[in-house]
């Protein structure tokens, strides 16, 4: 990069290259900076999303932080996203790890394997609303008892097909980035060890799973970060239900704000969701020295 | 750096005796518990894939005596003529609209920028720029929709596609610029330096020279951005009002509140909805995956 500083100070100060950047960052300003400063401005506020705003103090941060809905909102999402990664993970591994090799067979299962990844949150969840329908659904249709339970029903089969269904949907990304990390191992390190005797499972611990240290982490930084994000499957899947055991808080902001026409209480909500994200953001970052996005301009 | 594009790279290289040699090496080295996994898998993403479509066929009357693993033996189109008869050509003409419209500029005013931030590192103004892009990948853009409602109000846009259409812009430049700006930066300088040489203007390298010669970022970048908008579902849900302006996957919900109990005919939508983004993936596989992992494979 010196280089190219060097020889770029030679060039006239009136430059047109910080225009080039204005149209992206007119929007970008429009829609993303200034609502999110504008988040924790309305968190100070009372407003009903149709009305005029009064400003209100702090009346929707207490109402808030003394509601008994926050915590269990935010235990709902930490119990998501710690079950989520904790399924999808070893799965990715072994799953990107098979597809790395090259048999022709591998590439056929690729052609479905990867299905998930084009379908939109909402038809996954629909399809999976159907098929899990404990009259109408795929298990009643078989007649087999263990499988027409009443799903999304009762609050711990319904956190369970989130879970699930999040894997079903994003378990072949994952899968997609390890391929990567583990096309990426120098083949010599696998021949090294087979020349010194160790076998598949001792070279998948001290070969494998090492090398692949960043590709973890990156990964588990987009599930951990992204686990946040995931409002419309839930919001069509189970709508918070039953007995809010899927309330997460990008659904308790929903339904406060657009619902209960509380956009002050879910104002705040928000802002909590976006303190959670940068602290997740960093903390990840911390674990592994980079992270997802940051690192590959840092090693441009 | 850009480990994206020494992936591309990588095949080209390797010549075909090379490539044989380590397949063999790998199937040599037989792996069970990968090839189980796989196979597990492979089952349970096919299973509900395979019920949703034979359903989508099956005639409503039939439906709940019938086997649900098993192909109806008359297959019908009528589930399919009653979503088409349900508005779902406009909602598919809307999505088409919101997802053109938001990705042609994303990537254009994002790749601008990319060049900008690249060409201009030394500009102090640029690098902070590039800052405020960098902190839009690490915040959950998700948590500022209270914000881009009142702001969607205020500008009159409410229940308007273009409402849709300038948060989706927004959201997509973070990455965008991310993603191109990786890939000018592996465009060699000397390119750039022969450029200014014959007097060509930075407008001008900018689509003559840096444009031709990221065309696969700038395709990778167009394929996630589109995947992202045309599937989106929060902000067309509260942007949004009358049934006019509905997109497919917010239209395929509303549907499925409506005829829920029609479980063919919800499949039906499900397979209508997803049939555009499918048809793209049959014929471009490779660039719509390589396009999901945009700037994230390691």
């Amino acid at each position: 990069m010196s280089s190219l500083t060097g020889h770029r100070s030679r060039r006239e100060p009136h430059s047109i290259l910080p225009w080039l950047a204005v149209p992206a960052l007119v929007v970008f300003v429009g829609f993303a900076v200034v609502p999110l400063v504008g988040v924790f401005a309305l968190s100070f506020t009372t407003w009903d999303g149709i009305g005029a705003i009064h400003p209100s103090g702090l009346t929707s941060w207490r109402a808030v932080l003394t509601d008994p809905g926050l915590p269990h909102a935010l235990w709902v999402t930490f119990l998501v996203m710690a079950a989520s990664w904790a399924v999808q993970t070893p799965l990715s591994i072994l799953l990107g790890t098979f597809m790395a090799g090259r048999q022709r067979y591998r590439a056929v299962l690729g052609v479905v394997y990867f299905v998930p990844l084009m379908l939109s949150s909402a038809a996954i969840a629909i399809a999976y609303k159907a098929l899990l329908d404990p009259n109408f659904g795929l298990g009643a249709g078989l007649k087999i008892e263990a499988l027409s339970k009443d799903w999304l029903g009762r609050p711990g089969l319904a956190f369970g097909v989130v879970v699930f269904v999040v894997s079903w949907q994003f378990v072949p990304f994952h899968s997609l980035i390890y391929q990567g990390g583990v096309q990426q191992i120098p083949k010599s390190l696998y021949e090294a060890a087979q020349l010194d005797g160790a076998g598949r499972i001792r070279q998948f611990f001290s070969i494998t799973l090492p090398q692949l240290k960043y590709t973890i982490i990156t990964s588990s930084t987009l599930m951990v970060v992204g686990s946040l994000t995931f409002f419309d499957l839930i919001f069509v899947l189970t709508e918070g239900g039953p007995a809010d055991a899927t309330r997460v808080l990008a659904l308790d902001m929903y339904k406060r704000g657009f619902q209960a026409s509380l956009m002050g209480p879910a104002s705040a909500i928000a802002v909590i969701l976006v303190l959670v994200g940068l602290a997740l953001a960093l903390l990840l970052r911390r674990l592994g020295g980079r992270d997802a996005g940051a690192s590959q301009l840092e090693g441009a | 750096m850009t480990t994206t594009l020494t992936e591309q790279r990588q095949p080209q290289k390797a010549t075909h005796r090379e490539r044989q040699r380590r397949s063999r090496q790998r199937a040599r080295r037989h792996n069970w518990a990968c090839g189980l996994a796989g196979w597990l898998w492979l089952v349970v993403v096919a299973v509900p894939l395979y019920w949703t479509i034979i359903t989508s066929f099956k005639a409503k009357s039939r439906y709940y005596a019938s086997n649900p693993m098993v192909p109806s033996k008359d297959p019908t189109l009528d589930n399919y003529r009653f979503v088409m008869e349900s508005d779902f050509l406009r909602y598919f003409l809307n999505s088409v609209v919101v997802t053109a419209g938001a990705v042609v500029p994303a990537v254009v005013f994002s790749f601008m920028a990319a060049y900008a931030i690249v060409r201009g590192w030394r500009m102090r103004v640029l690098r902070a720029v590039n800052g405020l892009f960098l902190m839009g990948l690490a915040i959950p853009l998700q948590a500022t929709v209270i914000p881009v409602y009142l702001i969607i109000i205020r500008l009159h846009l409410y229940d308007n596609l273009l409402a849709l259409i300038l948060p989706s812009i927004a959201f997509a430049i973070p990455l965008s610029v991310l993603v191109l700006a990786n890939f000018i930066r592996d465009v060699p300088k000397e390119l750039f330096d022969s450029m200014r040489v014959d007097g060509a203007t930075e407008w001008t390298t900018l689509w003559r020279l840096a444009a031709p010669l990221t065309r696969p970022a700038i395709l990778t970048v167009t394929i996630f951005n589109s995947l992202t908008i045309w599937n989106g579902f929060l902000l067309p849900l509260i942007l949004t009002q009358s049934p006019e302006r509905r997109t497919l996957p917010l239209a395929l919900w509303t549907f499925q509140g409506q005829y829920g109990v029609n479980v063919p005919a919800v499949l039906a939508a499900v397979v209508l909805t997803t049939l555009p983004v499918l048809v793209l993936y049959a014929f471009g596989r490779r660039q719509l995956l390589s396009g999901l992992t945009a700037g994230f494979s390691r």
